[in-house]
């Protein structure tokens, strides 16, 4: 059957599109072509494992927001920003990013959560996130005064390179008060979270 | 612009847990055994700065304070039942507070790696960058405020020869600026000066330059910050390295 599909498809469809293409549009395509489910997984999953080990390609497919994108190689990075200007950059202060990565892990949460968390007020800063697209609200809970929870975007995703929610790196966990001898001090470890893994 | 960039930061402190931990560091502690009195003390000292300053001390800051003062009576209060049951030190809620916090600081770290991991991969789209803007940065108008006052101290030396004193509009000047660019799409600012006559021709080229630049005729470049002055037109191809 794999003889059927023509020649640098996969390559060609993802270039095709900007925004990532989920895996499920690429196994519909195949299934049109009558080819059987497990063997469209087995097409793909060959063509992923491929792709990214030729020899004189210049671009990547990742995994991001629930699909694959075709990227340029990290490696060509600096001959790649003297040609090109990013379409927009995100600059986030550190009080976004922080506010970010409790609404990121805390999802849904709610504005007297991320407040408590950060012992100051933190309205301001949400309403910078949504403008930039990177949360958005979930919805009001069921407790009284309704307040609006808040969760992050797909291009929450795009921006940070994740699969998924899921492969956020681990929230270190709280120690427990007085069993946690060997982190006295502060801060002292913090390993490069893992890529979308 | 946000109104979060116009939020003045002492040192960068984003709040009070972000400057009690900043002072615990500093001071080397640990964590879960804080000399409260001596955190209270330098905590309150900062206060005090920040109202030199004229910062707004925000309301947070200051419930902190009253919170680390409250703590500090609880602990050099003489326990009055000794034998009730085992109490929780004072300090346990805001150590708890402190650690959730610095949890989602790390956090935030971890997302700010992500982001710059991810910004080495480039996706389709978007344009070719215009010019090269690799080893430029836009000068600020500091820059060329100064770069003028050298051209002023130089043409004060020259004038001494002046004959004819000679009046340019600005608006002649910017066009005779344009004509140049025009040959040339990437002049020194010096190169520029160096038709001007007198002092007020100075003057008048440099009130030429702002308002090209604010209409975007034009934009200052500087390879490197107090380095020579560029001028260059707006839409033009990419000039090479020169």
């Amino acid at each position: 059957m794999k003889a059927d599909l023509p020649e640098g498809l996969f390559e060609a469809l993802l270039f095709s599109a900007e925004g990532p293409i989920p895996r499920e549009r690429f196994l519909e395509l195949l299934q049109e072509e009558e080819i059987p489910p497990e063997e469209a997984e087995g097409i793909l999953d060959g063509f992923l494992e491929r792709f990214p080990r030729r020899v004189d390609g210049g671009t990547i497919v990742v995994e991001v927001a629930g699909g694959y994108q075709l990227c340029t190689r990290p490696e060509l990075h600096d001959w790649i920003r003297r040609l090109r200007t990013r379409k927009e950059t995100i600059r986030l202060s550190r009080a976004a990013m922080e506010t970010l990565a409790i609404v990121a892990y805390k999802q849904p949460v709610i504005t007297p959560e991320i407040e408590r968390i950060r012992g100051v007020r933190s309205g301001p800063v949400l309403r910078t996130l949504m403008e930039r697209g990177l949360i958005r609200v979930l919805g009001r809970m069921d407790v009284p005064g309704k307040p609006l929870m808040y969760g992050t975007t797909e291009q929450f995703l795009l921006h940070f390179g994740l699969r998924d929610l899921a492969s956020l790196p681990t929230l270190t966990e709280i120690q427990d008060l007085y069993g946690a001898d060997e982190i006295a001090q502060v801060g002292g470890d913090d390993a490069p979270p893992a890529l979308s893994e | 612009m946000t109104e979060e960039a116009y939020q003045v930061n002492l040192e960068g402190f984003e709040g009070p847990l972000d400057l009690l931990l900043h002072l615990i560091r500093e001071s080397k502690v640990d964590i879960y055994d804080i000399p409260i009195s001596r955190i209270t003390e330098q905590y309150l000292r900062y206060l005090d700065l920040m109202r030199e300053l004229n910062l707004d001390v925000a309301g947070e800051f200051l419930v902190m304070a009253a919170t680390l003062t409250m703590i500090k009576s609880r602990t050099l209060l003489p326990d009055p039942e000794p034998e009730g049951e085992e109490e929780e030190d004072p300090r346990d809620r805001l150590v708890r507070q402190l650690l959730d916090y610095e949890r989602f600081r790390q956090a935030a770290e971890g997302l700010g790696e992500l982001k710059a991991t991810r910004a080495l991969l480039w996706e389709r789209g978007g344009d070719a960058a215009p010019e090269s803007t690799e080893y430029e940065v836009e000068s600020t108008l500091f820059d060329l405020i100064g770069a003028f006052q050298e051209l002023l101290e130089r043409a004060d030396a020259g004038e001494f020869h002046q004959v004819a004193v000679s009046r340019m509009s600005i608006q002649e000047k910017m066009t005779e600026v344009m004509d140049r660019l025009s040959q040339l799409p990437r002049q020194r600012l010096e190169g520029l000066a160096g038709v001007c006559r007198n002092r007020s021709e100075v003057v008048v080229l440099f009130l030429a330059i702002l308002e090209l630049v604010r209409v975007h005729a034009i934009r200052i470049r500087q390879r490197r910050t107090l380095g020579r002055i560029w001028v260059v037109r707006s839409v033009q191809e990419e000039s090479d390295e020169g």
